[in-house]
């Protein structure tokens, strides 16, 4: 198992569903480690109601049919399936209503999905999904990627509720994006980090609130890490393999 | 979806096992191997996908070895194979002999003369790549290059035409801080006789993978053309390196453009750091949104019954 998540760590993040798929047909009796360990690129459906888009995830799927979280209902439609309670559903609702405004936001576009369910511990468990498509051709508004995508995963465990009560949040980002052009040919970044964050906060603050700030939060340092980390070693690497020329005019940044 | 995972054949695991080898990123083939090998649990089947895919990644990444005897670095490219395992070494007139599985050279012989060219076109060769080296050496301090003659080694004078390829590559490997990259250029030089012209046509790619508690990796390239008059061999040698040095130094300034519009413009497309606001979100506003929608939903339900399924 160790081995197969060393491999999903080498091989292109772009080819990760390739990679995903023959380690299960490898590995068929590790198939539940492999699909709860490794993220793919998320899925979208249109709703049969609104034709509004949601995303799918094992947290809205039952058996082959996944839960809209607008019209609350299965995709395709199931018989006996899981909802959350009515309680529950209300907050479910109000999550997306604020998650949608708080993607406007940061994401000027993109599709947002969140689900809740009760956990054994009476606690209860969010799921917030974001996905982007900033090419040029999807909701790119500065025509700068050929190509383009990213996708946020949190997870957060809500403790049982006590007047300090504990969040477990679980990121996951994948991005990749693509730029061309026929002077610098074709510019090409993909990849994945995951990280973890714990908080205890007042419930008095609301669960929303408290949520909604960590996956803030923490979407502002897994964005800037992968900016200044992890393209950074490549850029450090780029000039190790071939030390710029100082005497070469650096192109200005555009404003 | 508990079904029965059929047991899959010989040669499907074989195809898998070879498309983990390929696309195993610059410089770390031998760990992809490694894992595989734990994955698969079957050593025949790798050794066979081995074979086969080895050869193929040592070629397509340009890889360099050190050749016995102390005489410095051979390429391993198509460009040079002269059999399976046999590449030669123009810079050294020699012959090595390669397992590409374990990625070392096992032997070294001198080449005979009908796989070297003829003294006209060597003289050609000679001087591009004494240049070539030079530059290389400047710009590639860790790299390896040569020059071949894929087209017409066996002319004898003035009067015919005839290709050459230059190859550089160079690789960077620090698996102990999670990060790897490579450089490879292919310079494909047409000598056209009748027009007493040289054409150019480059191809330049770059990769890295840094992967410490993440995965993520660039995939770069770019080509371009140029041409230059056909003169004697150093002229030419001068002006094609010449050529070379000022597309790759343009090439390595647009990466640099490239990464620094990243942060700035190219990364919002995807994220902004912030909203346009310059602050963070009001989650606190949440009392004032959600008493918005009450009033709203308050409206609409004198129009539609059970939005909502229990």
């Amino acid at each position: 198992m160790e081995a197969a998540m060393g491999l999903m760590r080498r091989m292109p993040p772009r080819h990760s569903e390739t990679t995903l798929s023959a380690l299960l047909s490898l590995l068929p009796g590790h198939a539940s480690d492999l699909l709860s360990q490794v993220d793919l690129p998320l899925q979208v459906l249109s709703d049969v109601d609104s034709g509004k888009k949601f995303i799918l995830c094992e947290y809205n799927r039952d058996a082959d049919s996944y839960r809209s979280p607008w019209s609350n209902k299965y995709h395709p439609p199931l018989e006996d399936a899981p909802y959350p309670s009515s309680k529950l559903r209300q907050m479910e609702i109000e999550a997306n209503d604020i998650f949608t405004v708080y993607c406007e936001q940061y994401y000027e576009g993109g599709i947002s999905s969140v689900y809740m369910w009760e956990d054994d511990n009476e606690g209860l468990v969010a799921c917030f999904l974001v996905k982007k498509d900033g090419s040029k051709t999807g909701q790119g508004r500065r025509g700068y990627l050929e190509e383009g995508t990213w996708d946020a995963i949190h997870v957060i465990e809500v403790g049982p509720e006590e007047e300090i009560t504990r969040y477990c949040l679980t990121s996951t980002v994948m991005l990749s994006l693509t730029t061309d052009d026929v002077s610098s040919g074709t510019f090409s970044l993909s990849g994945s980090i995951r990280r973890q964050m714990n908080m205890n906060l007042p419930v008095a603050d609301g669960h929303l609130s408290n949520m909604g700030k960590m996956i803030e939060e923490m979407e502002a340092k897994l964005r800037n890490s992968l900016d200044q980390v992890y393209f950074g070693k490549t850029r450090e690497m780029v000039c190790n393999l071939r030390p710029p020329n100082e005497v070469v005019q650096m192109r200005l940044p555009t404003s | 979806m508990a079904e029965e995972e059929t047991e899959l054949s010989d040669q499907q695991k074989k195809g898998i096992a070879k498309w983990f080898l390929i696309n195993a990123p610059a410089g770390e083939i031998q760990y992809v191997a490694k894992d595989l090998k734990s994955v698969l649990k079957d050593d025949d089947v790798y050794n066979e996908a081995a074979a086969v895919a080895f050869p193929i990644y040592n070629k397509s990444h340009l890889i360099y070895l050190k050749m016995p005897g102390g005489y410095g670095d051979v390429l391993v490219t198509s460009y040079g194979e002269l059999q399976d395992n046999e590449y030669l070494d123009p810079k050294t007139a020699q012959v090595v002999i390669v397992d590409h599985v374990k990625q070392v050279c096992k032997r070294v012989r001198p080449a005979t003369d009908e796989e070297l060219p003829s003294p006209y076109i060597e003289e050609y060769r000679y001087a591009l790549e004494a240049e070539l080296l030079k530059y290389a050496a400047e710009a590639y301090p860790k790299g390896s290059c040569a020059v071949y003659c894929t087209n017409g080694k066996d002319v004898e004078g003035p009067g015919s035409d005839f290709e050459f390829v230059v190859v550089i590559s160079a690789a960077r490997n620090s698996p102990h801080n999670f990060c790897n990259g490579s450089w490879r250029a292919i310079w494909n030089i047409e000598f056209r006789d009748d027009i007493q012209v040289l054409e150019l046509k480059g191809k330049c790619q770059v990769g890295a993978h840094y992967f410490e508690e993440g995965n993520v990796q660039l995939d770069a390239k770019r080509e371009c053309s140029d041409s230059t008059m056909f003169q004697g061999p150093d002229d030419t040698a001068t002006a094609v390196v010449h050529l070379i040095r000022r597309h790759e130094n343009e090439y390595m300034a647009s990466l640099e453009g490239s990464y620094f519009d990243l942060s700035d413009n190219t990364f919002k497309e995807l994220r902004r750091k912030l909203p346009v606001t310059r602050t963070l979100f009001p989650w606190h506003n949440t009392m004032q949104f959600n008493l918005k929608r009450e009033i709203a939903e308050e409206l609409r339900i004198g129009e539609l019954h059970d939005i909502k399924r229990a």
